[in-house]
């Protein structure tokens, strides 16, 4: 092809499923250790030296597993569907295995979100749940995850269940403004402040920079789980290349 | 998908020979020769009404109260159900493959599949919701409301689902899973249906709503189709 290349050469290189194997094998200690200081560390941080809530007091601690969890699983849909969209376009192999691997792990932390969401409700609302819009738009993107995984262990060709779930993907991508634009409005409709503890005052530093820490540790943890999938599904798809046969007899 | 020449739409191809009419005659001959695909959304779509009363309670202020709802949930419902047939008969049989061969643009002949399957469950739930609304005790005022957003809301259902319908067409087992992909996209559709009719109950002014699914239904024309498109290729291929 005489074509002129206008993508970095890194772009062209990830599409090369040993290229990508060997590269994650050399950051995964990297983020496995960076995760571990910051998530123990930050853990440490927000338990024992943070200070309390004057109004919630310790139950709050748990906004710093909350808020890291929720905002990571907004960005693993994100990158689900952009690596499902370059998947579809250039026809990228390992595109479409990084996009396999985002969903369980997109829906494990949603849960996670919702989890903590409702653990946190309880001492704060006095109930488990409420159609708050945060909570109802976090359990729409769980079943926006549930559904890509669904259509992706029904279609049994990996290739087409590739296709389709970038498809779907897409799809969801661009309803998730629509989506969370009409619950917030849905929300200040039914239930107008109820919830008045949900504007939380604006955070002291003290409490802020831990919170920093765990959100970049999440993301480390995320970085971790992603590569040892995309490990995996290489190795799995590739097990008749030449290349995966000598690494595992070697 | 491609830069195939027969990808652009032209003025031609909405003549009444063209590929958009041609789809559109179609489909609404052959359902019209099974008219029993015809008749049971709609009743689906009472029973589903039926259940709610029989259910939670049968007061009439308190299923004035939840009527709006209980109607659009129902229409959802009812749609969803009848979308798994959509394409598969044209799967099925080899037409759908011949439609992708064609040079027609598939942009036009999806929106004619889209538009006949809303004119066979869409309009004819459109039409049947003021006798739910009677059976639920849901107030005169209302009634302008319910058929309003419910004309406005459905297209844009028969258009979301077409591409579930589109992801699963290949698959034998497809009804259970096109719920679960599409359900989710669905909410927005429901949220600002239900919300129109209360304004109207409490007299507050719809225009708002109305554009607001009408902007959802715009968005819908132009951007599901190529959706459905793409979709309808990666399954026959698969």
């Amino acid at each position: 092809m005489a074509e002129k290349k206008w993508m970095p050469r890194w772009f062209y290189q990830l599409a090369s499923p040993r290229w990508c194997y060997q590269i994650t094998g050399k950051l995964l200690p990297i983020f496995a250790v960076a995760a571990l200081i910051l998530l123990v560390g930050g853990t440490a941080w927000a338990l024992i030296y943070a200070p309390a809530d004057y109004q919630q007091g310790n139950s709050f601690r748990i906004i710093y597993i909350h808020v890291p969890s929720a905002i990571l699983a907004q960005s693993c849909y994100m990158m689900m569907a952009v690596a499902g969209a370059i998947g579809l376009i250039w026809k990228m192999k390992v595109a479409d295995m990084v996009a396999k691997a985002c969903a369980p792990i997109g829906a494990s932390i949603a849960i996670l979100a919702l989890a903590t969401g409702a653990i946190w409700g309880k001492p704060t609302w006095g109930a488990w749940w409420v159609w708050d819009a945060r909570l109802t738009s976090m359990l729409i993107l769980l079943f926006l995850y549930l559904g890509v995984i669904a259509l992706n262990s029904a279609i049994e060709s990996e290739q087409t269940a590739a296709q389709a779930t970038a498809v779907l993907a897409l799809v969801g991508l661009v309803n998730i403004p629509i989506i969370k634009y009409s619950v917030d409005w849905w929300n200040t409709l039914h239930q107008p402040a109820t919830f008045t503890l949900t504007e939380r005052p604006a955070m002291a530093m003290e409490m802020w920079l831990p919170l920093l820490v765990m959100v970049i540790g999440f993301y480390c943890f995320f970085a971790v789980v992603m590569m040892l999938r995309l490990r995996n599904e290489i190795i799995q798809r590739e097990r008749r290349s030449s290349w995966v046969r000598e690494l595992i007899s070697g | 998908m491609t830069n195939h020449p027969a990808e652009k739409i032209a003025v031609r191809d909405l003549k009444v020979d063209g590929p958009f009419w041609g789809a559109l005659k179609r489909d609404l001959l052959l359902s019209y020769r099974r008219k029993s695909d015809l008749i049971n959304p709609l009743i689906f779509f009472l029973m589903v009404a039926t259940l709610f009363p029989l259910g939670v309670s049968p007061d009439s202020v308190f299923l004035a109260e939840v009527a709006p709802g209980v109607v659009w949930v129902a229409a959802l419902l009812a749609t969803l159900l009848s979308m798994d047939s959509l394409f598969r008969s044209d799967f099925e049989d080899g037409t759908l493959e011949q439609l992708l061969l064609s040079p027609q643009p598939l942009f036009m002949v999806v929106l004619a599949k889209v538009l006949a399957h809303w004119m066979l469950t869409g309009l004819p739930l459109t039409l049947m919701a003021p006798l739910l609304g009677v059976m639920l005790f849901l107030p005169a005022d209302g009634m302008s409301g319910l058929v309003l957003s419910l004309l406005l809301g459905t297209p844009t259902l028969s258009l979301v689902g077409a591409i579930g319908a589109a992801l699963t067409v290949g698959l034998r087992k497809g009804g259970v899973l096109i719920s679960l992909l599409v359900l989710p996209l669905y909410i927005p559709v429901l949220i600002f249906g239900t919300a129109s009719i209360q304004a109207a109950l409490t007299g507050l002014p719809v225009g708002g709503y109305m554009a607001i699914l009408g902007a959802m239904l715009a968005l819908g024309l132009i951007m599901a189709p190529l959706a459905i498109s793409a979709a309808l290729r990666i399954s026959v291929s698969g």
